[in-house]
C-alpha cells in the first residue's frame, strides 16, 4: 500500500480574517508542529504552510481519516483553540487533488489576488522548515521540487503576473506609457493618503528625481518630505513648481478643484510642452478633468485608474486559465511517478530489466558458439532465468516486506534509481 | 530582370504579412523573420538598382517605373537602419507595406525606352537623387511614427488602452524618435537640394529655374524648417509635433507625383508614365 498524499487548510475564501489570524503559525510554532507531527504514527511526512491567507498542512500518511484528526488536533493544541471552531472552515484534499492544490496554490491561481508573486517563496521557506525538521520525505520532497518547477512555468509561459493591480502601481505603468523612463522625473506630491504615499515610494524605487511635498499644513508637508528625502513647499507655490516637475499626484481633502487648466496652460509654454501626468488620488477630484484635454497633459482619477486594474484583472484571469493546463499537465505526471513507488511495478520493471539483459548476452554468446546444440542452449537460457530468480529474491522480499511506509517509498525511489528503471538520463 | 523584380515585391509583401501578423499576435519571432526577409529583398533590390545603374552608365531614376522603385528601396533601407538603432518593433507594419506599395506601382507602370541624355551621368546627380530619396524616406517613417504617436496618445487620453496600448512604445519614445527622423530626412534634404542646385549649375546653367518640382521642394523644406524651429524655440512636441510630420509627408508625396504629373518641368522626365 502507498502512502496517501493528504492536504487539509483553510484560506481567504473559507475563512474570514478573524479565524486565519487564529490560526496563524510563527516558524517557531511551525517546527513544534512539525515535530510533533512526525512523531505520531498517523502521520509519515509533513509541511505547513503559514501566509496571511492560508493555512494549510500537507502530509503523507498511510491512512487518512486518522491523519486529519491528528493534524486538527495538533492545530488545536499548539493554537489553543478548540477544533469546532476552525473545523467547518477546513477543506479536505487528498491524492490528486492534493496535489493538484499545492500546484495551484504556488502559482499562485488559488491566490486572492491572482498571480502576486509572494506565495511562491512563501512556500518555499515553508519547505525549508520543514527540511531542517526532516519532516519531509522522498514524496514531499519529490513535489516541493516539481511544484516550485511548476510554479516557473506558469509565471514565465502565462501573463498571469502581467500588469499591475494596484491603483499606485497601476499609475506607475502608466507613467512608463508617458515618459518611457521615470528616471530623474521630478515629482510633486500635494496633500497626503496611504495610497499617494505607496505611488511616491514607488516612483523612488524607479529612481525618480526631486521630490516635492505640498501641504496645508506646511508642518506636516515638512514631515512627508522627510520621510522622502523631499522638499516641502507652500500650496501657493504649487504652480509655480508645476514649471518643473513632471508627475504630480494628489490627494487632499479639499472640497473643490484645487487645480484648474489655468496655471497649467500658463506653464506648458515655459516647459516647452514636456508631458505632465497628473495622478488624482483624491475624492472629491482635486483635478480638473478639463486639464485632460490640454495637449501633452494628462490626468487620471482614482476611477481611471481602478478601470485600469479591472482590465487587467480580467487578463490575469484570462491568463491564468492556460496555467490551469500546465498544471493538470503536472498532475498527471507527478502522479506516474507517485505510482511507480509501489512495490509490484517496480519489481516487474526491475525483472524485466534483468530478463532483458540476459537475453541479449544469450543471444552475442549463441552467436559466438556455432556449435551449440538446441539442447545446449536452452539449458544455458534456463540457466541465466534461475540466476535471475536468485538475484531477485532478496530484493523482492525486502520490497515488499511490511515496514514503515515512508521508508518503504524511500527504499522504492532507492531502487528505482539505482537500476535506472525510469530511464531519466537527466538525474 | 522582370522576374527579380517581382520576386523582390513579393519578398517585401512577405515581410509586411509577417510585420502586420507580429502586430496582431506579438510573436517575436515574426518580427525576426519578417526583418530577415526584409534584409534579403533589400539586398536583391541593391543588387538590381546597382545592375542599372551599371547598364545604364547612370541612376534608374528616368520614369516613374524606376523612380518608385528606388523611393521604396530608400524606405527599405532607412527602416532598416532605424530599427537597428531604435527597435521600434510596430513600425515595420508601415514602412515594409508601404515599401510593397511603391513597388506594386512601379511593376504595374510600363518602361519606357530610354533617350540618350549625357545630362544624367553627372555624380552629382547621383549625390542629389540618393539625399533626396533617402531625406523623403526618413520623413516616410516620421510620419509613421507621427501616426503612432497620435494613436498612444488618443489611447491613454481617452483612457481606452485595448489593442495599441501594450503594442505601442512610450510617448516619449515615439517623439523623441519621431524627431530624429525629421532631423535626419532635414539634413538629407537639404543636401539633396544644395546637390541638385550645383547640378542645375553645371547643366542648365542657372541654380534656379522655378521649375515647380523645385518650388515644392522649397515648401517641403521650408515647412520642416519650421517644425525643427518650432520645437527647438517653443517647445513644438508631441501631438502638434507628429501632426506637422504627417502634414509634410503628405507634402512630399505631391511634390513627388502630384507636381510631375499635374504640372510641366524639367522634373517631368523621371515620372513619365
Amino acid at each position: 500500500m502507498l502512502p496517501e498524499i493528504v492536504l487539509l487548510g483553510l484560506n481567504h475564501k473559507t475563512a474570514p480574517v478573524e479565524l486565519r489570524e487564529c490560526l496563524a503559525f510563527s516558524p517557531d510554532q511551525a517546527s513544534t508542529a512539525l515535530d510533533n507531527g512526525v512523531r505520531s504514527p498517523h502521520i509519515s511526512e509533513i509541511l505547513l504552510i503559514s501566509t496571511c491567507n492560508r493555512m494549510e498542512i500537507l502530509m503523507t500518511a498511510p491512512d487518512c481519516p486518522p491523519a486529519i484528526d491528528t493534524a486538527k488536533q495538533m492545530i488545536s493544541d499548539i493554537k489553543q483553540i478548540p477544533v469546532s471552531e476552525f473545523s467547518n472552515a477546513l477543506y479536505v484534499h487528498t491524492g490528486n487533488d492534493a496535489v493538484r492544490h499545492v500546484f495551484r496554490v504556488a502559482s499562485s491561481l488559488d491566490s486572492m489576488v491572482v498571480g502576486e508573486p509572494q506565495i511562491l517563496g512563501q512556500l518555499k521557506d515553508a519547505y525549508l522548515i520543514a527540511v531542517q525538521n526532516k519532516t519531509s520525505g522522498v514524496i514531499l520532497n519529490r513535489l516541493l521540487h516539481k511544484t516550485f518547477f511548476v510554479a516557473k512555468r506558469v509565471r514565465s509561459e502565462t501573463g498571469i503576473g502581467d500588469h499591475a493591480v494596484s491603483i499606485s502601481y497601476a499609475a506607475i505603468e502608466l507613467g512608463r506609457k508617458i515618459f518611457g523612463e521615470l528616471e530623474a522625473k521630478k515629482v510633486l506630491l500635494i496633500g497626503a493618503g496611504e495610497m499617494a504615499e505607496l505611488a511616491v515610494e514607488h516612483l523612488i524605487r524607479n529612481r525618480s528625481g526631486a521630490i516635492f511635498v505640498a501641504n496645508r499644513t506646511f508642518e506636516r508637508g515638512v514631515e512627508l518630505a522627510g520621510r522622502f528625502k523631499g522638499q516641502a513647499i507652500r500650496f501657493e507655490e504649487i504652480p509655480e513648481y508645476l514649471k518643473t516637475v513632471d508627475i504630480v499626484i494628489s490627494s487632499t481633502g479639499a472640497p473643490g478643484y484645487i487645480l484648474t487648466p489655468q496655471p497649467v496652460k500658463a506653464v506648458m509654454r515655459v516647459r516647452k510642452n514636456r508631458p505632465l501626468f497628473f495622478i488624482d488620488i483624491a475624492v472629491p477630484r482635486d483635478i480638473d478633468p478639463d486639464i485632460n484635454r490640454m495637449g501633452n497633459a494628462y490626468v487620471y482619477d482614482i476611477d481611471d485608474l481602478k478601470n485600469v486594474i479591472d482590465e487587467n484583472i480580467e487578463d490575469r484571469h484570462r491568463e491564468a486559465v492556460k496555467g490551469e493546463r500546465i498544471v493538470d499537465e503536472a498532475v498527471i505526471q507527478f502522479r506516474k511517478w507517485y505510482e511507480s513507488l509501489d512495490a509490484v511495478p517496480t519489481i516487474v520493471a526491475l525483472r524485466a530489466k534483468l530478463e532483458q539483459i540476459a537475453e541479449s548476452e544469450n543471444q552475442k554468446t549463441f552467436h559466438a558458439l556455432k556449435h551449440l546444440s538446441e539442447e545446449d542452449r536452452s539449458a544455458i537460457q534456463r540457466m541465466s532465468q534461475s540466476m535471475i530468480n536468485k538475484i531477485l529474491h532478496d530484493p523482492m522480499v525486502y520490497l515488499r516486506r511490511n515496514g514503515c511506509y515512508g521508508d518503504k517509498s524511500l527504499h522504492i525511489d532507492w531502487t528505482r534509481k539505482l537500476f535506472n528503471l525510469d530511464n531519466d538520463n537527466q538525474e | 530582370m522582370e522576374n527579380a523584380i517581382i520576386g523582390i515585391t513579393f519578398l517585401y509583401l512577405l515581410s509586411s504579412a509577417g510585420y502586420i501578423a507580429y502586430l496582431f499576435l506579438q510573436k517575436d519571432v515574426l518580427h525576426r523573420l519578417s526583418g530577415y526577409v526584409l534584409a534579403l529583398a533589400f539586398l536583391g533590390h541593391t543588387a538590381t538598382i546597382g545592375y542599372n545603374f551599371l547598364m545604364a552608365g547612370h541612376m534608374p531614376v528616368s520614369d516613374l517605373h524606376e523612380t518608385l522603385s528606388v523611393a521604396a528601396w530608400a524606405i527599405v533601407g532607412v527602416y532598416i537602419l532605424f530599427q537597428h538603432q531604435f527597435n521600434l518593433k510596430v513600425l515595420g507594419a508601415f514602412a515594409a507595406p508601404l515599401a510593397g506599395m511603391a513597388m506594386i506601382a512601379s511593376d504595374l507602370l510600363p518602361r519606357i525606352p530610354l533617350l540618350a541624355q549625357n545630362s544624367l551621368r553627372s555624380i552629382w546627380l547621383v549625390f542629389h537623387v540618393l539625399a533626396v530619396f533617402s531625406g523623403e524616406a526618413a520623413f516616410a517613417l516620421a510620419c509613421g511614427i507621427g501616426v503612432l504617436y497620435l494613436i498612444q496618445e488618443k489611447t491613454i487620453k481617452t483612457k481606452k488602452r485595448r489593442f495599441f496600448y501594450r503594442r505601442l512604445p512610450s510617448l516619449e519614445f515615439l517623439d523623441s524618435s519621431g524627431y530624429v527622423c525629421v532631423v535626419a530626412g532635414f539634413t538629407l534634404l537639404t543636401i539633396g537640394l544644395a546637390t541638385g542646385f550645383v547640378y542645375a549649375k553645371m547643366i542648365w546653367g542657372k541654380f534656379l529655374s522655378w521649375d515647380p518640382k523645385e518650388i515644392w521642394s522649397g515648401v517641403t523644406w521650408l515647412l520642416y524648417a519650421a517644425l525643427i524651429h518650432e520645437r527647438l524655440v517653443v517647445g513644438w512636441r508631441g501631438r502638434k509635433s507628429a501632426i506637422l510630420a504627417i502634414i509634410g509627408f503628405c507634402v512630399i508625396i505631391f511634390t513627388f507625383l502630384g507636381v510631375n504629373l499635374l504640372m510641366k518641368g524639367h522634373h517631368e522626365v523621371f515620372t513619365r508614365w
